[in-house]
């Protein structure tokens, strides 16, 4: 079995609604499995990357600093790095604080939001830090292919796995082409 | 007397004396992609997505008049790959989120990516903060959606005689302004029948309460590409004005 193809997958900044179209292959996961393993992701208890992955799949922007070091880990370990779902691809709608300071962010979530009793900041060095703005994932590592959608259908997700294991270059035809 | 004819890919297409590229390619059916350029207003010229190559030189076709003989070049992979790069621009100089536009399925800046098959921006994006104005009580107008085609300049002065739109700044900082003294929407005459509101083809102009009408599989480009669509509304427009 050694030469089933390892996928790593990953959620950033993102909702898990990407990995959750990619569950929606529904019973194609079965014919998956049976070139495919997976390594790390949010559905194994595989809490880092092997060696030598064939391919990962990141959702979500950049927003923090642990998002970084996850994606630099993913980048150093996958042969083919692919940016899933408008988040990855463009920073996706937590984007729209990105023309807004942090400070006021943190400050309308933490100190002047509804119901919030002793407003505080979370500061425990556990927490990672916030980035200033939140990145589309090639703006930090390098990117060889991108699924557009939010989320990219099953059948995007599916259309580019069977490319792959097929042996062939990966493309999507316009009708799976959507941002929304 | 043979009616004066050009090559667009190989296969001629005659036009009328007087007509652009543009013109002549959309009355014998051929798509050139496009987004300042309508065929009810003057040409603009401004977003390049239509340039063509003219007996081996690139031009913009919305502006270049038709001369017998010449040989156009449009659906090649070398000008989809620049207008996908050009498209790649639009989208980075903005915030198109498209997940949470109103415009999302009806917008020709996302159809004309989906039919140049872009995506990913490639480019860093620019995230800018422009003033949003939700001024008017029926009209909203989100900057940073703005692809500077200015056919609402062109549709407020020329059709409805109003003048509310123009183009300011120069160069990254252009923005649209409003002409009012408090350069707000609300202290104009604009009025959601105008030329003007309807004529935007991304979602940089809304009309307010009317969002997400249109359920998923029935929107525009939902049904059609923007190469179907576009030549379905101009053929009969460009068709009258020549005849």
């Amino acid at each position: 079995m050694a030469d089933k193809l390892t996928v790593a997958t990953t959620s950033l900044a993102g909702c898990f609604g990407c990995h959750m179209s990619f569950l929606d292959i529904d019973e194609r996961i079965l014919a998956l499995a049976e070139v495919a393993r997976f390594d790390r992701s949010p559905l194994t208890d595989v809490k880092h990357c092997g060696d030598r992955v064939d391919l990962g799949l990141v959702e979500g922007g950049v927003c923090n600093a642990e998002n970084v070091h996850t994606l630099r880990e993913f980048r150093q370990h996958c042969r083919i790095l692919v940016a899933m779902g408008a988040c990855a691809i463009n920073g996706g709608l937590p984007a729209l604080r990105n023309p807004i300071a942090l400070e006021e962010c943190l400050q309308a979530s933490y100190l002047d939001g509804i119901g919030i009793e002793n407003p505080q900041i979370p500061n425990d060095v556990e927490l990672p830090l916030l980035l200033d703005k939140v990145h589309p994932i090639h703006e930090v590592v390098r990117v060889d292919y991108f699924l557009p959608g939010c989320p990219p259908s099953a059948d995007v997700i599916w259309t580019f796995l069977s490319d792959l294991a097929a042996g062939r270059e990966p493309s999507l035809p316009r009708e799976l082409i959507h941002y929304d | 007397m043979t009616k004066p004819t050009i090559q667009i890919d190989g296969k001629p297409v005659t036009f009328t004396e007087g007509q652009t590229i543009m013109e002549a390619a959309t009355a014998a059916g051929f798509y050139i992609p496009h987004l300042c350029h309508n065929p009810e207003f003057e040409p603009h010229g401004s977003c390049k997505l239509c340039t063509v190559k003219v007996n081996g030189r690139n031009c913009s076709a919305c502006t270049f008049p038709a001369a017998d003989g010449q040989e156009v070049l449009n659906d090649t992979a070398e000008l989809n790959a620049l207008r996908r790069t050009i498209t790649q621009l639009l989208f980075v100089e903005g915030n198109h989120l498209c997940p949470s536009c109103e415009k999302s399925g009806n917008c020709q800046l996302q159809a004309t990516a989906y039919f140049l098959g872009m995506t990913d921006a490639h480019f860093p994006f620019f995230y800018p903060r422009r003033e949003l104005d939700a001024s008017h009580p029926d009209i909203l107008l989100d900057r940073d959606r703005c692809i500077f085609c200015a056919l609402c300049v062109r549709a407020s002065r020329d059709v409805d005689g109003k003048n509310v739109f123009a183009i300011a700044g120069r160069g990254i900082d252009s923005r649209l302004i409003v002409n009012s003294p408090s350069g707000k929407l609300a202290d104009t005459p604009i009025a959601t029948t105008d030329k003007a509101t309807r004529v935007c083809p991304v979602g940089a102009i809304l009309i307010k309460r009317h969002g997400f009408e249109v359920p998923i599989g029935d929107r525009v480009y939902d049904r059609h590409t923007i190469a179907e669509e576009s030549l379905e509304r101009e053929e009969p427009i460009v068709e009258a004005r020549h005849g």
